[in-house]
């Protein structure tokens, strides 16, 4: 039988138990696995968001920016609600709502009307123009568009409009973070570099970081050691702004004369050595002062570094208070390392984060048992294997690279952990591994406040003690035989 | 529909007008052309739109406004739970639509249930030479890894058509290769204006790819209806199909949430469509009343009001039997809403709520407020068209301002003037008013809540409401000092 389309008619169906119990077993075996890891197109689950983004991000840790998305509408309300779901604020940005005729015609007619709108409604102080996918297939050119722009008087000539390209078939958010970030910065410095002048301040790059409390830390730390900074850039108030009763457009952010005057800085340390590369080697090129790319400062060892190149580069002994707060981390540690030592954990993230993760384990006795990259370099797999080579709880750990959480759904079945590291993507392979998920990580979109809590330094080290250690003894508490629950643990 | 002219106190044409072009006086000329056809006071006993809609969007007002591949794969396709829905292009689009819609499926997670993320994940060189051969290929292995699904829908994102792929050669081929149906759906983001099209391209796919390839082996009956437009946020479908088969009605199919392929593909042999939400699927509705001769009938299903409207409009199209067991359905749940109303109502009494919306809640939802005691001020659509607001406009009070696709600025000038106690929006708009200590709730996603359909989510949505207007942590806003 056939219907008019000439399509077979067949009955509807319902699902053969046995089956179901077949297939259910078998998305859990070393057969599936194979065939999982042998995919060769299909990505499910993956880990990346892509390069708008990241643009969006850096773009909101400037003062009066207005991120502006040179693509289709929807674009950027996919790029907005996926920040106001991970942060819980604000996250004001518009888009020049390319259709079908720009396809034709180019989006210079769009981008000039969008920008002398932005402009009007929302009186930026800057506006960060990022691509999404439409204008860089038909290959728009937008340093001609807004130099256009500024000649027929839809923006005016003074307002900074920075531009990067951001393709989303090409790397991911944290590319489109360096990308927008070093096209802020070319803007806003150029010219403004003085020979001889030093405003004895440090340029602090914390890299595509998406955890306001981070940025606190960051603050905390300088502000202990009195060194004056910038940091490039903050988006610890505009995403973590008050609620008072008043709604501010432009919360926080970095203020454009300090982020002009950075190139004058006394030294740049970049805390996002893999999401900040292009910027980073710009600014080697072109900033005064001494330039350190260190690891995000996760654990107790990288945040040494940290604090040691803070005294290096500005001849300050580390403050009393800080080497106590050490003390104090190192306390947090012993005392629980017992409840994390030997235990398995499979990690995911950006590469920045992941250094970061399998270093803090190691250094806690833990495994970083499954490593897993979701858009990596070689180079990226190089350090992580030196990581894991340097020390015996490293042995036997395996590192995944470009690989998804599909992948990983594999591994946590056929290879188990006792616990993951990771995002809110994770928790359904958490779910089905019955182990718990960690969300150190981005997005966190299914709880409250995490993005207030550091992970970076010493304090960010008590933090993720605490919140590994103690799960891990709920999980003791919720589950053991009436005969072992105990008072004490 | 009351035929009653509803007035607010303090709000006539003349002070909405006068509202409405204080905010487009910030506008350059050529916007504020554009934008205004698109803002004005009700005029309730019309039944008419009073503004434009449907237009493109203006570049650079903050629209809250998705694309038309968030119209087919957030709305229509991706919540058909036994299909792998494949987002084609770049990994953003999928990863951002990834269980942001909170359509809840039934199943198993990666066997009989696929609510998780596809995509192809382009590439540079997929742009250079294109993504049908890698469109082949991961066809193959989606068949492979997940052998229970029961078909794959191909959902272009805006690369795809612009590079000129043939995504429906492709799926022609490799359904017929791996005995699957391979839905091809051109749904890339900058076709159209808004989601809007996205639900229209996704309801003709479904109408030439899907529907009547199947039939139901059991014996037909005159109560076989299908649920259309219900797309489970919060398990709303699970409230009203459980009412529908109170009151005696088959539900053979449910567009398209917690939704099953072959049934859907089966709906062609039901004797009633019910439908929800109108946007975004009339058009398979109209397309199965003239190919099959399958009436179809609009309800809603918020607040006991209108469900008790709706329950007896559903039941004039069907026999006695089935009329009888509405009232008795009605009969038993009148008192147990009641009891929610008595509890709720004294506290949100006169208080005002504001919508933005998509292209349905914005007229649906008003009449449960009502029940509540509640007054809509101000009401308007990112996506509607002008039968969405004909619609709309009996439902709310005289001269209250409507607003098609309002930019965030204009949301803000209208709050700021009108001071509702309760904001009815989306997540972008959430933290902006909250910010400015307005009470708020998320009415696409029901705020992590739900369900609100059906008498089981009225309950819910009177607590929900009740909650956000009454916190006491809004009295905390304001610091003593």
């Amino acid at each position: 039988m056939a219907n008019a389309l000439g399509l077979d008619i067949k009955p509807v169906t319902e699902y053969l138990p046995e089956e179901v119990e077949r297939v259910k077993s078998w998305i859990n075996s070393d057969d599936y696995k194979e065939k999982n890891f042998a995919r060769q197109a299909l990505v499910i689950n993956p880990a990346h968001a892509c390069q708008p983004l990241g643009a969006q991000l850096v773009a909101h840790g400037f003062e009066g920016t207005l991120p502006f998305v040179h693509g289709s509408q929807g674009c950027a309300s996919y790029y907005r609600s996926t920040l106001n779901r991970h942060f819980r604020e604000p996250a004001p940005a518009v888009s020049d709502a390319m259709t079908e005729d720009g396809a034709v015609f180019g989006g210079q007619a769009n981008l000039h009307e969008g920008l002398e709108n932005a402009h009007a409604l929302y009186k930026p102080k800057m506006m960060a123009v990022f691509t999404s996918c439409m204008p860089e297939v038909i290959g728009d050119d937008l340093t001609a568009f807004i130099k256009n722009a500024r000649l027929k008087g839809h923006i005016p000539e003074d307002l900074p409009v920075p531009y990067a390209n951001t393709p989303s078939f090409n790397g991911t958010h944290i590319h489109g973070y360096d990308s927008m970030l070093l096209a802020i910065l070319q803007t806003l410095t150029e010219g403004k570099k003085v020979e001889g002048r030093c405003t004895g301040k440090l340029n602090l790059i914390p890299g595509c970081d998406f955890n306001t409390g981070d940025y606190r830390e960051y603050q905390r730390i300088l502000t202990a050691f009195g060194i004056p900074h910038t940091i490039l850039a903050d988006i610890s108030e505009t995403f973590d702004a008050p609620c008072d009763g008043s709604y501010h457009v432009y919360a926080g952010g970095t203020k454009l004369e300090d982020a002009a005057d950075s190139i004058n800085g006394r030294a740049t340390v970049t805390l996002g050595p893999y999401a900040t590369p292009k910027s980073f080697g710009w600014i080697k090129d072109n900033y005064a002062g001494k330039h350190v790319a260190l690891p995000m400062p996760l654990g107790i060892t990288k945040t040494d570094a940290l604090l040691m190149t803070l005294s290096e580069l500005f001849g300050k002994e580390v403050p009393a208070a800080l080497k106590a707060e050490r003390g104090r981390a190192v306390d947090a540690m012993t005392d629980a390392q017992q409840y994390m030592h030997d235990r398995k954990f499979a990690v995911y993230g950006d590469p920045d984060y992941l250094m970061g993760y399998v270093s803090f384990l190691l250094e806690m006795g833990a495994r970083p048992y499954h490593v897993l990259c979701s858009r990596g370099t070689k180079k990226v797999e190089k350090e992580l294997q030196a990581l894991l080579d340097a020390s015996p709880y490293g042995k036997g750990c395996t590192i995944y690279m470009n690989k998804d959480l599909w992948h990983l759904r594999s591994l946590l079945m056929t290879d188990p952990v006792d616990a993951v590291i990771g995002d809110t993507h994770g928790k359904f392979a958490a779910r089905d591994a019955r182990v718990p998920l960690f969300r150190f990580g981005f997005p966190v979109f299914d709880r409250v406040n995490l993005h207030r809590y550091p992970l970076v330094g010493y304090q960010g080290v008590i933090n993720m003690v605490t919140a590994i250690c103690n799960k891990f003894i709920d999980i003791k508490d919720e589950t053991c035989e009436d005969r072992f629950f105990e008072m004490m643990r | 529909m009351s035929e009653k002219i509803r007035k607010v106190d303090g709000i006539t044409k003349e002070s909405t007008q006068a509202m409405i072009d204080e905010a487009l006086a910030a506008y350059p000329e050529k916007g504020r052309k554009k934008r205004a056809p698109h803002l004005a006071p009700n005029d309730q006993s019309s039944g008419k739109s009073c503004v434009k809609s449907n237009k493109k969007t203006v570049p650079g007002v903050m629209s809250a406004r998705g694309c038309a591949y968030a119209g087919a794969k957030g709305v229509v396709w991706g919540p058909i739970r036994d299909m792998v829905h494949v987002s084609h292009g770049p990994v953003g689009c999928g990863w951002y639509s990834w269980g942001t819609r909170r359509n809840l499926m039934s199943g198993i997670n990666g066997v009989t249930q696929f609510g998780m993320m596809f995509t192809s994940d382009f590439q540079e060189k997929d742009i250079v030479y294109g993504g049908d051969k890698k469109l082949k290929t991961l066809l193959e292995e989606a068949k492979g890894l997940f052998p229970l699904a029961k078909g794959i829908s191909v959902l272009s994102e805006c690369p795809v058509g612009l590079i000129g792929d043939d995504i429906n050669s492709v799926a022609k081929q490799s359904a017929k290769e791996l005995d699957l149906p391979i839905i091809p759906c051109n749904c890339e983001g900058f076709r159209g204006v808004s989601q809007s099209l996205g639900h229209h391209i996704s309801n003709d796919t479904i109408r030439d790819y899907i529907i009547e390839t199947r039939e139901f082996s059991e014996p037909e009956t005159p109560y076989d209806i299908a649920l259309i437009g219900d797309y489970n946020i919060g398990g709303d479908v699970w409230s009203a199909k459980a009412l529908l088969e109170e009151i005696g009605l088959n539900v053979k199919s449910v567009w398209t949430g917690d939704g099953e392929m072959e049934k859907i593909a089966a709906t062609h042999k039901v004797k009633l469509n019910l439908i929800h939400c109108y946007r975004s699927m009339n058009y398979m509705c109209k397309v199965m009343e003239e190919k099959y001769g399958i009436p179809w009938l609009e309800f809603n299903f918020f607040g006991p009001t209108k469900i008790r409207e709706s329950l007896r409009a559903i039941g004039a199209r069907f026999d006695v039997t089935i009329q009888e067991k509405v009232e008795q359905v009605i009969a038993k749940y009148d008192p147990i809403m009641q009891a929610i109303i008595d509890e709720y109502r004294p506290r949100l009494d006169g208080k005002k709520v504001m919508l933005l919306v998509g292209g349905l809640r914005p007229r649906h939802t008003i009449g449960a407020y009502e029940d509540l005691g509640m007054e809509c001020i101000g009401s308007g659509y990112e996506f509607a068209h002008t039968d969405d607001y004909d619609r709309t406009a009996p439902e709310m009070p005289e001269a209250t301002v409507v607003y098609d696709d309002p930019s965030e600025y204009e949301l803000e000038q209208f709050v700021d003037r009108l001071k509702p106690d309760l904001i009815g929006s989306g997540i972008k708009e959430k933290y902006v008013f909250q910010k400015m200590g307005i009470p708020f709730r998320q009415m696409h996603s029901w705020d992590y809540s739900g369900p609100y359909h059906g008498y089981q989510g009225f309950s819910v949505f009177a607590r929900d409401v009740d909650m956000a207007v009454n916190s006491p942590t809004w009295k905390l806003v304001q610091s003593p000092y």
